[in-house]
C-alpha cells in the first residue's frame, strides 16, 4: 500500500498546485473568448496575493482580505482594459508593463510598510483559509482504496480550491448555453459582427475584463491566504504564464484547460517528491532539472504535440468600427 | 393600418449631408424608396453610396437631414436602433462568427432572453419556416465558416429576415459571389419582393441593376445624380449619369499583330497554399503584339497560374519558356522573371501589389529600387525617387498628383493606375495583368484599357486574367477559358458570346476542332 499512499499524497498536492492555475487560466480564457490578450496574469496575480495578504494582516479576516485582493486585481484588469478597448494599445505591451509594474510594486509596498525585504509578516491560522472536512471523511476514510481517495483527494481543501474546481463546469455552461457566452465567443471572433447585430462591443470585452479580474484575483489570494500564509515578492513564480500556456494547450476550451491545469499542477508535485532521490543508475536527480520539468514540458507540447492551436481571431485587435 | 401610412414610401432620405473633414460624402441627399420594389443605387467608387447605407444602418449619423421608415420621421443612431425599424443590412463583408453554427449567428442579437435553449428552439423554427416561404433553406447546425460564401449570404439574409427586416439593404452583394451564386441570390430577391419585402440593392454593375432593380438611382460626388425607372433606362445613360460624360465602353482597336511566341507554358502543375493541385497541366502559348484574354469563375486556378508565371509561386511540374528558352528552375523568382522582361501586375494590388502604409513615390519604385536611377550603394536619392514618382503620376494621370501622399490614400483607380505606371514604365516585353480593373471606378477603368491595347500595339505579349467576361471581350484577341485548373477551350472572341463562354467556365469540355 506504500506506492498507494505516496500516489494519494501527491496526486493531492498536484490537486492544490493546480488550484491557482485553473483560476489564471480560465480568467485567461474569458478575456482572450472576448479578443482581449492578457499577457498581464501573472502581475495580476501577484497584486492579489499582495492585497490579500495585506488586507488580511490589518483585518485578520481571510474573506475581507480576499475581498481586497479580488478588488485590487480588478483594478489592474480595468487598466488594461482601459488601455485595449478604449485605447487601442498594444495589447502585449499593456501587459508586459502590468507584469513589471505589479512585480516591482507589491516588493515596494511590502518593504515599506513592514520592512521585511517585501515580506508580509507570517498571518496567524484565524487569517487563512481552511481545509473543509466534509461529511464521513473521518469514518468513511477507513475503507480501503476509496476511503483514502475520499478523505485525502476529494475532502480536505479550502472553499477556494472547491470553487475553482466548481468554476469549470460554469465557465463550460456560462460559454456554451447563455446569451452572454455567445455574444463573447463571438466579439472574440468577429467584433463587427456583434456592433452590426447591435451589441455593445466595448460592454462585451470590459465585463470579460473584469470576470478575468476577478479569477485571476482569486488566483491570488489563494497563494497568499491559502497556500502560504503571507506574500511574498515575486511569489507567482511564473504561474501566470504556466496559466496561459495551459489556455493555449487547452485551444482556450475549459474543460480541457482543467485537464492541462491538473497535469502541471501532478508534474509541479511530482518535481517536488522526487527531490533529492536517488534514481537506480542516474544517482540523485539535480532539483533544477526536476524545477524545470513542468516548463520544459510546456515548451515541447506546445512546440510541436498539440496540432494547431488558432487562437480566436480577433484577439489582440482593438476594434475600430470602419466606414 | 391606414391607407395614409401604406402609401407612403417604405424610406425617405430627405436632405442628408455628411461630411469626413474636407471630404463631402453625402450631400443634400434625397431618395425616395417605394414599398415592395427593388430599387437599385449605382455609382462610382467613392460617390458615397457606402457612406449612406452606413447612414442608414446606424453606422454613422447624419450631419443634417432626416430619415422617414413608412412615412414617420425617425433618428437612427445605432445598428440596434436600424434592425428596431425594421432595416436589415447584408454588408459587402460579411459580419459572420465563422466558427460559430449558422443558428448561433442568426440569434446573435435576437437570442430572446438570458439563456440561449429556449430562444434556439424559437429560431430554429422560424428558420425551417423562412426556408420554406423564401426558399432559403440552410443547415441550422453547419458551421458558417465551413459553407460556400452563396450560402454565407444566405445566412446574412436570415439573420436580418429573423429580426422581421421589411427593409433589406444590400451593399455589393455580387462581389464575392460566382455568377450561378449570383442568378441564386436574384431570384432570393425576386421572391423577398413578391413578399412586399423593400430591396435596397447598392452595385457599380450596370447589368445587374439592369437585370434586377425596379428603379435606380445614380450617384455621383455625394448626389442622387438621377433616379430612372428601369424598363426606361439603358446602361449607356446610367453610365452617363454615372460618371457625367460619355464614356466609350468599348474599346476601339485595330486587329492583333501578333509576332513570334514570348512566352509559352507546358503541362504546369501548380499547387497552392494548402498543397492542392490548382493548376492541372495547363499549356498555352503567347505571342508578342497579341491579348490573350484567360476567362473563368474566379478560383479556378487564375491566380495560381498568374502567381506562378510571376515566379512568386513554385511550379510542381511542367516548364515556362521566354522566348523559347526553359527557365533554369534556380533562376526562377520575381526578380530573375522581371530581368527576362516580364512585367506583372497582380491581382491583389492593396496585399501584393502596394505597400499601403508606404508613401506613393515608394510604392511606385517597389521591385526596381535597385536600379541606379534611386541612389547609390545602401543609400537612396530621395529627391530622384520622388522625381520619377511625379513623372509616372503625370504620364498615368494619378490623381491626386502628390507623390509624398501614403498609398493607402489613395482611391482604387488611382492605386491601380500606380502599380501600372510602374510596370509599364520599364517596358516590359512580356506583361501578365490580373484584374486590372477590380474595383475601379468607370472612368478609370476606361484608360486603363486604353494603355493595355497600346502596349499591345506596341508590340507586347499580355496575358489578362479577368472574372469580368465584359473585361475578357474588350480586350482580347485570343480568349482561353480555365475551369478547374484546366482550359477548357479556347475562342476568338470574334466567334463566341457569354452564353458559350459560360459553357466552357462550368466546365463543359469539348474537343477541340
Amino acid at each position: 500500500m506504500e506506492g498507494f499512499d505516496a500516489f494519494i499524497v501527491v496526486f493531492g498536492s498536484g490537486l492544490r498546485l493546480a488550484v491557482p492555475l485553473i483560476l489564471a487560466c480560465l480568467a485567461g480564457l474569458w478575456s482572450e473568448r472576448s479578443g482581449i490578450v492578457d499577457i498581464g496574469l501573472e502581475g495580476k496575480m501577484l497584486v492579489g496575493a499582495f492585497a490579500g495578504a495585506a488586507i488580511a494582516t490589518f483585518t485578520g479576516d481571510p474573506w475581507t482580505g480576499l475581498l481586497a485582493g479580488v478588488a485590487a486585481s480588478v483594478l489592474v484588469s480595468l487598466i488594461h482594459g482601459y488601455a485595449s478597448i478604449d485605447q487601442r494599445a498594444n495589447q502585449i505591451v499593456s501587459g508586459t508593463a502590468i507584469n513589471m509594474v505589479a512585480d516591482g510594486l507589491t516588493a515596494l509596498i511590502g518593504n515599506a510598510v513592514w520592512s521585511q525585504g517585501g515580506r508580509t509578516p507570517q498571518l496567524p491560522d484565524s487569517a487563512l483559509f481552511h481545509a473543509i472536512d466534509l461529511p464521513f471523511a473521518q469514518s468513511f476514510g477507513g475503507v480501503p482504496i476509496l476511503g483514502p481517495i475520499y478523505r485525502h483527494l476529494i475532502s480536505g481543501h479550502d472553499i477556494v480550491t472547491y470553487f475553482a474546481f466548481a468554476l469549470v463546469p460554469l465557465t463550460y455552461w456560462a460559454l456554451y448555453s447563455t446569451r452572454f457566452g455567445l455574444r463573447l465567443r463571438a466579439v472574440g471572433e468577429n467584433p463587427a459582427a456583434v456592433d452590426t447585430a447591435g451589441i455593445s462591443v466595448r460592454a462585451l470585452r470590459y465585463s470579460a475584463v473584469v470576470i478575468c479580474g476577478v479569477l485571476v484575483g482569486l488566483s491570488g489570494v489563494y497563494l497568499s491566504l491559502a497556500q502560504a500564509a503571507y506574500f511574498q515578492p515575486h511569489m507567482s513564480a511564473g504561474k501566470g504564464f504556466i496559466a496561459l500556456a495551459a489556455l493555449v494547450f487547452a485551444k482556450w476550451r475549459p474543460w480541457p484547460a482543467l485537464a492541462t491545469c491538473l497535469l502541471f499542477g501532478f508534474l509541479d508535485a511530482l518535481s517536488i517528491r522526487l527531490q533529492g532521490m536517488v534514481l537506480p543508475g542516474i544517482g540523485p536527480v539535480p532539483v533544477q532539472a526536476i524545477e524545470a520539468l513542468p516548463y520544459l514540458l510546456t515548451v515541447v507540447l506546445l512546440a510541436g504535440f498539440i496540432g494547431k492551436a488558432t487562437p480566436p481571431r480577433a484577439s489582440g485587435i482593438p476594434y475600430v468600427k470602419e466606414r | 393600418m391606414d391607407p395614409q401610412a401604406s402609401a407612403a414610401p417604405a424610406i425617405e432620405l430627405i436632405g442628408i449631408d455628411k461630411r469626413f473633414g474636407a471630404v463631402h460624402a453625402n450631400s443634400n441627399v434625397n431618395l425616395k424608396i417605394e414599398r415592395g420594389v427593388i430599387h437599385g443605387v449605382v455609382g462610382e467608387n467613392g460617390a458615397g453610396k457606402s457612406t449612406l447605407m452606413s447612414i442608414l444602418y446606424g453606422f454613422y449619423e447624419a450631419d443634417a437631414g432626416e430619415i422617414q421608415i413608412n412615412g414617420k420621421p425617425v433618428r437612427i443612431r445605432s445598428s440596434r436602433e436600424a434592425i428596431d425599424h425594421g432595416i436589415g443590412m447584408v454588408h459587402q463583408h460579411f459580419m459572420l462568427v465563422q466558427p460559430l453554427s449558422v443558428l448561433e449567428n442568426v440569434m446573435l442579437g435576437a437570442e430572446g432572453g438570458p439563456l440561449l435553449a429556449g430562444g434556439a428552439k424559437a429560431i430554429r423554427k422560424k428558420l425551417s419556416e423562412l426556408g420554406a416561404e423564401y426558399g432559403l433553406q440552410v443547415d441550422p447546425d453547419a458551421i458558417v465558416g465551413e459553407l460556400p460564401v452563396g450560402l454565407q449570404q444566405r445566412v446574412e439574409i436570415l439573420k436580418a429576415l429573423v429580426r422581421g427586416a421589411e427593409i433589406l439593404v444590400l451593399d455589393e452583394p455580387t462581389a464575392v459571389l460566382t455568377p450561378p451564386e449570383a442568378d441564386q441570390l436574384f431570384d432570393m430577391l425576386r421572391v423577398l419582393k413578391r413578399q412586399n419585402k423593400t430591396i435596397l440593392f447598392i452595385t457599380h454593375k450596370l447589368r445587374e441593376i439592369m437585370d434586377l432593380a425596379d428603379r435606380v438611382s445614380v450617384m455621383r460626388r455625394g448626389e442622387i445624380v438621377a433616379t430612372y425607372e428601369t424598363a426606361a433606362t439603358s446602361p449607356p445613360q446610367l453610365a452617363d449619369a454615372m460618371v457625367g460624360r460619355k464614356v466609350i465602353l468599348k474599346i476601339d482597336k485595330g486587329p492583333a499583330h501578333p509576332g513570334g511566341v514570348a512566352l509559352e507554358a507546358r503541362d504546369l502543375v501548380v499547387l497552392d497554399d494548402r498543397g492542392v493541385a490548382r493548376v492541372q497541366g495547363v499549356s498555352f502559348a503567347l505571342r508578342e503584339g497579341e491579348i490573350l484574354g484567360l476567362a473563368g469563375v474566379a478560383g479556378n486556378g487564375q491566380s495560381e497560374l498568374l502567381e506562378a508565371l510571376a515566379g512568386i509561386r513554385p511550379i510542381a511540374s511542367g516548364e515556362i519558356l521566354v522566348d523559347g528558352r526553359p527557365l533554369p528552375p534556380l533562376a526562377f523568382d520575381a526578380r530573375a522573371m522581371r530581368a527576362l522582361g516580364v512585367g506583372h501586375i497582380p491581382e491583389d494590388r492593396q496585399r501584393v501589389g502596394l505597400v499601403m502604409p508606404f508613401e506613393a513615390c515608394e510604392s511606385a519604385m517597389l521591385g526596381f529600387h535597385r536600379q541606379p536611377a534611386f541612389g547609390q550603394g545602401v543609400f537612396f536619392s530621395r529627391s530622384a525617387i520622388i522625381a520619377d514618382a511625379a513623372r509616372l503620376m503625370e504620364a498615368f494621370d494619378v490623381r491626386p498628383r502628390a507623390p509624398l501622399l501614403k498609398t493607402a490614400n489613395f482611391s482604387g483607380g488611382n492605386q491601380q493606375k500606380i502599380v501600372l505606371a510602374r510596370e509599364i514604365d520599364h517596358n516590359p516585353r512580356i506583361m501578365l495583368i490580373g484584374q486590372p480593373t477590380r474595383g475601379v471606378d468607370i472612368g478609370a477603368i476606361e484608360f486603363i484599357h486604353k494603355r493595355i491595347v497600346a502596349e499591345r500595339d506596341a508590340g507586347k505579349a499580355i496575358l489578362l486574367v479577368s472574372v469580368e467576361l465584359d473585361e475578357i471581350f474588350a480586350l482580347s484577341d485570343r480568349i482561353a477559358v480555365l475551369c478547374g485548373g484546366r482550359i477548357t477551350g479556347e475562342r476568338n472572341p470574334d466567334q463566341t458570346d457569354a452564353q458559350d463562354l459560360g459553357l466552357l467556365m462550368a466546365g463543359v469540355s469539348e474537343r477541340a476542332a
